[in-house]
């Protein structure tokens, strides 16, 4: 019990750190103390009974369990639990996103990062200025409609979550004295708007940049291939009788009825012929 | 040092639909023939069971690696040009069959007006129509000369289509019928029809059935299985160069094609070409691939880079409006494919199925089909509804008004994703003095040569064609009976995302070695032995998507190209 303590306390200190809780003075150290144990009280326990986890489902990018927790709680709000069945974290959305942030596309390995990285009102403008993807010339119906903003930032797109959820559990701190995976449902959205408006400053990236990719990446989770960590047993596919690939509808193109098909992924398609 | 090879009858630069039919042709013809790619050997093995969203249309696998070479890009002169740094704002393609691979397929012949625009916009209307500062020009050629060459590719590609009831003149009909008419597409032509419209089917590069081109190459039936478009085909069933001439090309044994061959410079002395430096991008080791004809079949951004890297021809100077090299950047951007959306609460169509170019059209405010004395732009462009088969993660669309994320969005984007239709305009895109290319002041690719730099703007004539369209679009989208209309906003300025390799223009074609950089052979004006081939070439660009006329261009060079090597001189 000693030791578990004392982690707490390492924890709670870095927190309080990282966050500039206490410099700012908006909040009483107990009250911060409190929410954070009460957080791990609940979290632990839980986290022992969760024996239907799979082996995948553990962080490979975020080391800090505390920027996942945002993570988790950002992209619930984004994509929730409703009537129509799972939201983000029940999908595995955050572990898709983990997954995502720790290979070449985090790393932004395919994309142009050579200096100067201009940081101008016109570059400001363009940021704040974006199209949706599928409003962005031809062939553009195949893709996403979440805008897409023009990248003149040095931070590859790891470094801009990370910034990025540890200012919106800031943003939480702030407003509401409260870390943002243990604040209320309403603000929580009301956090991740003052995001999306551009209403928060961060450092070498506009908010409403970070807010794009998280938005995208959070339906990226949900509907991509449950190959990558998310749309956890083609839940997602199955809200949206989506079937997954398939080898052919030729047959079915010219019907009029809605066909409905439980949904098959890669690892099916991909075993067709073996 | 760099290795000087033995010299070949012809290098070409681009393995797509221009460099791979050049190629071909003068493989065919007995010229020995090595192709430059800068990418990596594709094959039908490389798409079979990899139908992923996220890989290919999210994640642009099949795309240029922008990290060693991108373009920069701004609206004006004054402005300080970015470089276009993400493949989610730049669509190029690379490896073996270029942009052809994980191209649509949709398939138009573009009009006799558009290749006398200058001409016959005058003819009709009167100069005044014409405002100051549009550059447009007529290309130096005819459509009644185009035919034979349009005609040829539709042929070789085995395009599956109906004639157009408002098209052009043909000398034959498509080699394959038109694809299946899905019911989206179906309630599309009704509505045309109703309206008194000339509607029919898009004709495709998906083929209908079998079919065996005059080559010899075969090209299978489409499976409607929607991953197509940022795709290539699992079936060997849309057609692109890997199907058709790049085979064709290597069955002569006169074609060798190199991969990881990054051209960088193409070298000449005395007013003529004398071949083509490249690096093996594996290994870093420079070789000169001597050449008696030298052909650029690379994408737009690249003819155009390697003249300029060359000091080939006069690089154009928008102060001066003099030379030509980068004059008349054209293409479709933000401010193209717009429409209406349809949302519709008791319809439920089958959107996950679906083809590349599975679409239904009509071309009565295409071109110069209707009258302009009245409307503020000129030209048109076709009007679609295309069912490309939507998959999962792009199946997001919500009525406007609509928060983007939360529960309602959740709610609507569910209920809809198989319950929304777009109609949308594509229209042309004129040519002005201040849209042009050249080489970036600051931004330098791995090899530390200048990125190629865009500067381009939108003016009246491409908001008000835009909002024209939108009008039409939503006007069918009514009859069709949809529940909730939006139409798409018309945005102000161009944006920098370059989607859908519609992007053309700087190595112009026309009739004066002023106003243009090529003939109507595709033959540089200033230097007889090199040929530019591509969407390079357009003037302007036509309200269709443009791939048939590059196939038919490239036909066209090819040919120019073979008179060349037997009698040499200047073709035009």
């Amino acid at each position: 019990m000693a030791d578990d303590n004392k982690e707490k306390n390492i924890t709670r200190r870095t927190f309080i750190k990282n966050t500039g809780l206490v410099a700012g003075g908006v909040v009483g150290g107990s009250l911060i103390g409190g929410l954070l144990t009460s957080q791990w009280q609940t979290r632990q326990p839980t986290e022992n009974k969760k024996t239907t986890k799979s082996l995948q489902e553990a962080r490979v990018f975020f080391s800090r369990e505390e920027d996942f927790a945002v993570l988790e709680a950002a992209t619930e709000r984004i994509f929730p639990k409703d009537d129509n069945g799972p939201g983000a974290v029940e999908l595995g959305v955050p572990y898709y996103i983990d997954k995502q942030l720790a290979g070449s596309w985090g790393t932004n390995a395919k994309e142009y990062m050579k200096d100067p990285f201009i940081q101008t009102q016109q570059v400001h403008e363009y940021q704040h200025k974006t199209t949706k993807q599928d409003k962005s010339g031809p062939n553009t119906s195949t893709k996403l409609p979440t805008p897409t903003p023009r990248y003149q930032s040095r931070l590859n797109r790891s470094e801009i979550f990370i910034e990025g959820l540890r200012k919106i559990d800031q943003v939480s701190q702030k407003k509401y004295n409260v870390p943002f995976p243990k604040a209320e449902v309403d603000q929580q959205n009301e956090v991740l708007k003052a995001f999306e408006k551009g209403e928060v400053d961060m450092k070498g990236v506009a908010a409403v940049t970070f807010f794009h990719l998280l938005v995208q990446t959070t339906l990226e989770g949900v509907y991509s291939d449950p190959v990558y960590g998310g749309n956890k047993n083609m839940m997602g596919w199955k809200m949206k009788e989506y079937p997954g690939p398939r080898m052919a509808y030729l047959n079915d193109i010219d019907k009029e009825d809605f066909i409905l098909m439980e949904p098959e992924g890669l690892r099916d398609y991909q075993s067709h012929g073996s | 040092m760099a290795i000087k090879l033995d010299k070949v009858d012809v290098v070409v630069v681009g393995t797509g639909w221009a460099g791979g039919i050049v190629a071909a042709e003068l493989a065919k013809a007995g010229k020995k023939v090595v192709a430059l790619e800068r990418g990596e050997h594709r094959e039908l093995a490389d798409f079979t069971g990899v139908k992923d969203e996220l890989r290919f249309t999210n994640r642009f696998e099949l795309m240029q690696n922008l990290s060693h070479e991108t373009i920069t890009s701004r609206n004006t002169l004054d402005e300080t040009a970015l470089p276009v740094r993400t493949r989610d704002e730049m669509m190029a393609g690379t490896d073996l069959g270029g942009g052809s691979v994980h191209w649509a397929g949709a398939t138009y012949r573009w009009w006799p007006y558009d290749f006398e625009m200058y001409s016959k916009t005058v003819e009709r209307y009167g100069k005044n129509k014409i405002p100051d500062g549009m550059t447009i020009q007529d290309w130096g050629i005819k459509y009644d000369e185009m035919e034979k060459y349009y005609d040829r590719w539709e042929k070789t590609a085995g395009i599956s289509g109906e004639p157009d009831p408002l098209g052009a003149k043909r000398s034959s009909d498509y080699p394959t019928p038109p694809m299946k008419e899905s019911p989206p597409i179906h309630l599309f032509k009704q509505a045309a029809k109703k309206l008194g419209y000339h509607p029919y089917q898009v004709a495709s590069a998906n083929l209908s059935e079998g079919y065996t081109n005059p080559d010899g190459q075969t090209i299978n039936q489409c499976m409607y299985c929607s991953f197509c478009t940022q795709y290539g085909c699992d079936f060997g069933a849309k057609s692109d160069a890997r199907v058709t001439v790049i085979p064709a090309a290597q069955a002569t044994n006169n074609f060798e094609l190199r991969y990881e061959s990054y051209a960088r410079r193409v070298l000449h002395k005395g007013g003529k070409a004398t071949g083509v430096m490249y690096v093996d991008t594996r290994t870093g080791q420079e070789y000169i691939q001597p050449a008696d004809v030298v052909a650029l079949g690379a994408f737009t951004f690249t003819n155009n880079r390697l003249l300029m890297l060359s000091g080939i021809g006069q690089p154009y100077d928008p102060k001066t409006r003099k030379g030509v090299i980068g004059r008349n950047f054209n293409g479709q951007f933000n401010i193209t494919f717009l429409g209406a959306r349809g949302f519709f609460n008791k319809k439920k169509f089958n959107l996950y199925m679906g083809a590349g170019a599975l679409g239904g059209t009509m071309s009565d405010f295409a071109a110069d089909n209707f009258d302009h004395t009245k409307l503020d732009f000129i030209n048109g462009g076709g009007i679609e509804l295309r069912q490309y088969g939507d998959g999962a993660i792009a199946s997001n669309h919500v009525p406007k008004g609509t928060p983007g994320w939360g529960p309602e969005f959740k709610d609507k984007s569910l209920f809809y994703a198989n319950r929304n239709l777009e109609v949308w305009y594509t229209p042309a895109i004129m040519s002005w003095w201040h849209n042009y290319l050249d080489l970036d002041p600051t931004y330098k690719d791995d090899f530390n040569d200048p990125l190629l730099r865009v500067t381009n703007k939108y003016t009246d004539q491409d908001r008000n064609i835009a909002k024209f369209g939108v009008e039409k679009c939503k006007e069918i989208m009514k009859e069709m009976g949809a529940n909730v209309i939006d139409e798409d906003d018309i945005p102000d300025e161009f944006d920098h995302i370059y989607q859908g390799g519609h992007y053309a223009g700087g190595v112009i074609m026309g009739a004066d070695p002023a106003t243009s950089a090529v003939n109507n052979y595709l033959q540089m004006w200033d230097m007889e032995n090199l040929f530019v081939v591509g969407g390079s070439a357009f003037p302007q660009f036509a309200g269709h998507h443009p791939t048939a006329t590059i196939g038919a261009l490239a036909y066209r060079a090819a040919e120019g190209m073979e008179n060349y090597l037997k009698n040499g001189g200047k073709l035009a």
